[in-house]
Formats: structure tokens, C-alpha cells, sequence
């Protein structure tokens, strides 16, 4: 692997950058691997990355259906906090926080982390109690956040309209660590590090089958062929159902749409991302100066990647009060992803019903601030086959347990 | 927008004035049924990637449930019947299975 620097960039610009080299190689599928991952997402791609960095095993595959990073991954707002009320969320947030804040060096590849600042708007009373009582919740995790006053909220962003009239701005949760990075970037980034290792990331190859043997998986059944392996985990977002079937058993999860829009691109407005969970909308802004917002999920099964129309209206009508600006501009793009919900809205990082599968699902609507410390504890529990600190309280059985990790409360608003 | 018949009112409605409830006919358990029984009933869900039967209510309308046969992945609806039917109708069943032959000799 060619190493990015200021250096490489001159030396390059002499060669017409023509010297550049692909940042994965294409690979062929062998017969046998350690370990398949299944799924070329972010989660998958950083489970890879750290089953080869902490636990030395680079005997891996990585299979996706379709386009590396062509799922939710390439399909979401970006947004990066760690601000949850549940202790055993905020190990794992800030976990992942801390990780994206040297990923850039670490993998060699800018992923444009920018931590801008999460403010999270409460336009209710019972709202500002909530954010109060996370607040507190933040320090006692060790979580940076502190409470904000409206006054202090229009200094920062001046185009906010604070007063209402229908939810006036009552205070706000201030993440200042928090912010963004550039999606598409963390894929390739870690694509590139474990591919240069020798890892193969096989691209339009999907998982059809399984074959087991007694309760143990023998083989994996692939568009491209038959592969066997001593362990599979599978990462597959909004189709972790359908997955689980082919294993054999079911899961507590749905898959439904959420959405996401730009504007057109305008000056700089607002350098920090916001959140409105009251009226579900939320809002940052790019570097290339588009408005991105995004709301709520729809509420039935979907695997289409459309959803439907009437929720993009929704979630710009419920920011108009607060950003009246927004009303002149003019929509750019709109897309959507399907993402796997689960009950109490956490994730999945679990043993299976199967000996040797493994599991990581469930991220919903917020799992792209997720994937350095997903991958972390996924694979950890890969290697160990038990799961460590960060993975444990997210195990599947927690829901026939009653052990539910409730942030349904905590984060009213898909993100 | 997806709509559907109402099989009470017989309105064809918007999506908008309808409210969705999640996967049909499960069995509900309660005192008496193993903590499995009790998992599956209230957390496991089939979730397919294609035929799913599915409750709505029609919320801005009759103000009654209703049963959807709808595909997930084409999002093809297929037919309502009403909530009182415990089995979906050979009816709906007999176009679901057309539907897929038809699917499978187009490709
Ligand atoms: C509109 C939208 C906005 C969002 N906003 C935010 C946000 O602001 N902040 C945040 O933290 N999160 C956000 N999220 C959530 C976040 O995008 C996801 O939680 C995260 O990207 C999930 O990553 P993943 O790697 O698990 O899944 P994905 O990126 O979806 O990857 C799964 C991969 O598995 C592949 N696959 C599926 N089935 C098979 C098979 N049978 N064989 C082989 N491969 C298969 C798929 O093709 C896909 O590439 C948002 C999501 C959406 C849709
Ligand atoms: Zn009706």
C-alpha cells in the first residue's frame, strides 16, 4: 500500500497522479477462510479491521452483495455522539467517539472527522427535564456534554429562530465533541488498510445459503461459490432477517425505511448539527454547503430502499419553525436506506443460536457513529468467542431476559 | 404512497390515513406459556424480504383493523381481508401464488 502524505501527493503530481493505486484490490474467492464476514458495510468492514489489528487473525473475507459501503453506510446523515442515557450505550458510543477522533491517522486515510459539536434542541419542558437528566447521566459515564441556555444557542447559531411561537427553544444538550465525517470515507478507509493486508473483499457476491453440520456452520453458499470456513458473523443491517433465516433461526428485529435529504448547496449557516427530537428532524450542514436533514423511519416492513413520500415533508415542516430559511431552498437529493430496528433500539453483538455464527445488527437508525467501536467489540467476541466488556450487555439474549438497554426514551428522533 | 382497500368501509385509502401494526396473526402467549413462548410472541418477528402478512388500521377512517398481504420487497399489495379472519382467505392466497409463478417465469 502507497502511503497518502504531502509528499506522495508532489511526487504523484510530476506523474499526472497517474501512479495512483487502486485503494483495494479486486479478489477472487478462495475455498477456505479462518473467518467470513458477511456484509462490506461499515460495522463489517471495521470488525475485519480489528479482528487483523488486536487478535493478528487476517485469514478473513469480507462478502457483500453489492457495492462496498453501498448500504446504510453510504446512505446516512453522518451524525457522531455519544450522548445516550444508558450506561452500557455510552461505553460503546464513546468508545467509538474516541476512535474516529485519530482514525484518520490511524488508517492513513482522512475520513474527515469533524467534531463540530452536537446540539440536541428541547422545545418542551418534559423535554428539558429528559436532557437534563441525560446530562447527568453523560458525566457520571464520563460523557462530555453540558446544558446550554437559548441565549447562549442563538449566539452560536444566529439564524436559529428561538421563540416559537408552537415549540419555542427552552435550552439545549451540548456535545461538543460530536459532529460528522465523511461516510463513504470510513468504508474505503478501512477497505484499504485490510486489503492491503491480504484481506479479500469480494464485491457483488451474495450469501444464499448455509450448510450446517449438526449445530456448527460447514459451508457458506455464494453467488460466486461454495466456501467453507471456521466462522461466519454476519453484518448485514436492514437484511439481518433474512440472513438469520438462512441460518436457521429469528430475530427480534424489523426492517423498515428512513430517509435523508440535501438541499441545495448555500453559504456557510450553521456550523454544528442539530436536533430537534420533539418534532423529528435534525440538520448539519456539508462542507460543500448543502442543508442535510433527515427524521424519522416509516413504519412498516420495507426492503425496497424507497419510503414514502409524505415523510420528507414531515420532517422539513417540523424544522421550518426553528430554521425558517429552510423554507426558500430548494431540495437537491433524497434517498433511503432500510435499517433493522430492534425493540429497546440498541444494537445487536451476539452469539447465535449456532455455535460458530456470529451476529452484529440492530444499529436502526444510528449506527453510522457506531462502527470503530462496533467493529472493536465485534471482533473481540469473534476471536474469543465470548464477548468482551463493550459486547456483552448487547447480546440477544438480553430480550428474553427483560435486560432491555431503553434508548428508545433517550433518542426520540432516528439519527 | 401505498393504499389499500378497506375491507370494512371499503375506502380506498392513502397510506397517510392509515396506521401500521406490524406482522399478523401471531399467536399472543401469556401465563402459562414457557419464557420461549413468550420471547417469540413478544420479540421475534419473521420480517421476510418478500410476502408479508401485516395489521393496519385504518386510524383517519372506520377506525378498525384490518389485514394486508403485501410483498416487501416490490411493495405488490395483494389484498385485505378483515382482522376477524384468523387465516388469510385461499382468495388472497391463490393470487400471492400466481404472482410469484409469474415472477419466477419472467426471470
Ligand atoms: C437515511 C439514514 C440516515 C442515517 N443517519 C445516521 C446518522 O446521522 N448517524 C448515525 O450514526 N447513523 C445513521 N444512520 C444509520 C447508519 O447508517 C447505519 O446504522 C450503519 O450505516 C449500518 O452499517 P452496517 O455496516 O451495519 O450496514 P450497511 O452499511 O447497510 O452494510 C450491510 C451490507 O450488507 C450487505 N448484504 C446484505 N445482505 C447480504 C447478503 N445476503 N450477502 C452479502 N452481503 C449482504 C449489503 O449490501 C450492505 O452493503 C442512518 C441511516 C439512514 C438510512
Ligand atoms: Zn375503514
Amino acid at each position: 500500500m502507497k502511503k497518502y502524505s504531502a509528499f506522495s501527493l508532489v511526487k504523484e503530481s510530476f506523474n499526472n497522479h497517474l501512479g495512483w493505486e487502486k485503494a483495494w484490490k479486486k479478489s477472487h474467492l478462495k475455498k477456505n477462510y479462518k473467518i467470513i464476514i458477511v456484509g462490506a458495510g461499515g460495522h463489517g468492514l471495521a470488525t475485519a479491521y480489528y479482528l487483523g489489528k488486536n487478535f493478528g487473525i487476517k485469514d478473513l473475507a469480507v462478502i457483500e452483495k453489492g457495492w462496498l459501503g453501498g448500504g446504510n453506510t453510504g446512505r446516512n446523515t453522518t451524525i457522531i455522539r455519544s450522548n445516550y442515557l444508558q450506561e452500557e450505550s455510552a461505553a460503546i458510543y464513546e468508545k467509538s467517539r474516541l476512535l474516529y477522533e485519530t482514525l484518520s491517522q490511524e488508517l492513513n486515510y482522512n475520513v474527515m472527522f469533524s467534531p463540530r459539536g452536537v446540539m440536541m434542541l428541547c422545545q418542551t419542558e418534559h423535554e428539558l427535564r429528559a436532557m437534563k437528566r441525560t446530562c447527568h447521566a453523560n458525566r457520571i459515564y464520563g460523557v462530555d456534554t453540558v446544558m446550554i441556555s437559548p441565549a447562549r444557542m442563538k449566539e452560536m447559531i444566529p439564524i436559529i429562530n428561538i421563540k416559537g411561537p408552537r415549540y419555542p427553544i427552552l435550552g439545549g444538550l451540548w456535545q461538543p465533541r460530536g459532529g460528522t465525517a465523511r461516510h463513504d470515507a470510513v468504508a474505503w478507509g478501512y477497505a484499504r488498510a485490510i486489503s492491503s493486508w491480504g484481506v479479500d473483499i469480494i464485491e457483488n457476491c451474495e450469501v444464499v445459503g448455509i450448510k450446517k453440520n449438526k449445530n456448527k456452520i460447514s459451508s457458506v453458499q455464494t453467488t460466486k461459490g461454495d466456501i467453507s470456513c471456521e466462522k461466519m458473523c454476519f453484518v448485514v443491517a436492514g437484511n439481518s432477517s433474512v440472513l438469520a433465516e438462512l441460518c436457521g433461526f429469528r430475530l427480534p428485529v424489523e426492517s423498515v425505511a428512513l430517509q435523508a435529504l440535501v438541499s441545495e448547496p448555500i453559504k456557510p449557516v450553521m456550523n454544528c448539527v442539530v436536533m430537534a427530537n420533539t418534532v423529528h428532524g435534525y440538520m448539519s450542514q456539508s462542507d460543500k454547503g448543502e442543508m442535510v436533514i433527515g427524521g424519522g423511519a416509516d413504519g412498516y416492513n420495507n426492503y425496497s430502499q424507497r419510503g414514502s413520500f409524505q415523510h420528507i415533508e414531515e420532517t422539513v415542516r417540523a424544522l421550518i419553525e426553528t430554521f425558517p430559511f429552510i423554507s426558500r431552498l430548494r431540495q437537491l437529493r433524497q434517498w433511503g436506506g432500510i435499517v433493522d430496528m430492534t425493540g429497546d433500539r440498541s444494537p445487536i453483538i451476539s452469539k447465535t443460536p449456532v455455535d460458530n455464527i456470529y451476529l452484529n445488527c440492530g444499529w436502526g437508525t444510528g449506527g453510522f457513529k457506531a462502527i470503530p467501536g462496533s467493529g472493536w467489540a465485534t471482533a473481540e467476541l469473534i476471536a474469543k468467542g465470548e464477548p468482551g466488556k463493550l459486547a456483552a450487555p448487547f447480546s440477544l439474549e438480553r430480550f428474553k431476559e427483560g435486560r432491555m438497554i431503553d434508548e428508545s426514551v433517550a433518542a426520540a428522533v432516528a439519527h | 404512497m401505498l393504499k389499500f382497500t378497506c375491507p370494512y368501509c371499503q375506502v380506498e385509502a392513502d397510506e397517510t390515513e392509515l396506521t401500521p401494526g406490524g406482522e399478523a396473526h401471531l399467536k399472543r402467549m401469556g401465563p402459562g406459556s414457557s419464557d420461549q413462548e413468550f420471547y417469540n410472541y413478544l420479540f421475534e418477528r419473521k420480517n421476510p424480504r418478500g410476502i408479508h402478512f401485516e395489521r393496519w388500521l385504518h386510524s383517519y377512517g372506520c377506525g378498525k383493523w384490518f389485514h394486508v398481504v403485501r410483498c416487501t420487497k416490490t411493495m405488490e399489495v395483494f389484498g385485505t381481508y378483515s382482522a376477524q379472519e384468523t387465516n388469510p382467505p385461499k382468495k388472497i392466497l391463490d393470487i400471492v401464488k400466481q404472482r410469484i409463478s409469474f415472477g419466477k417465469k419472467i426471470k
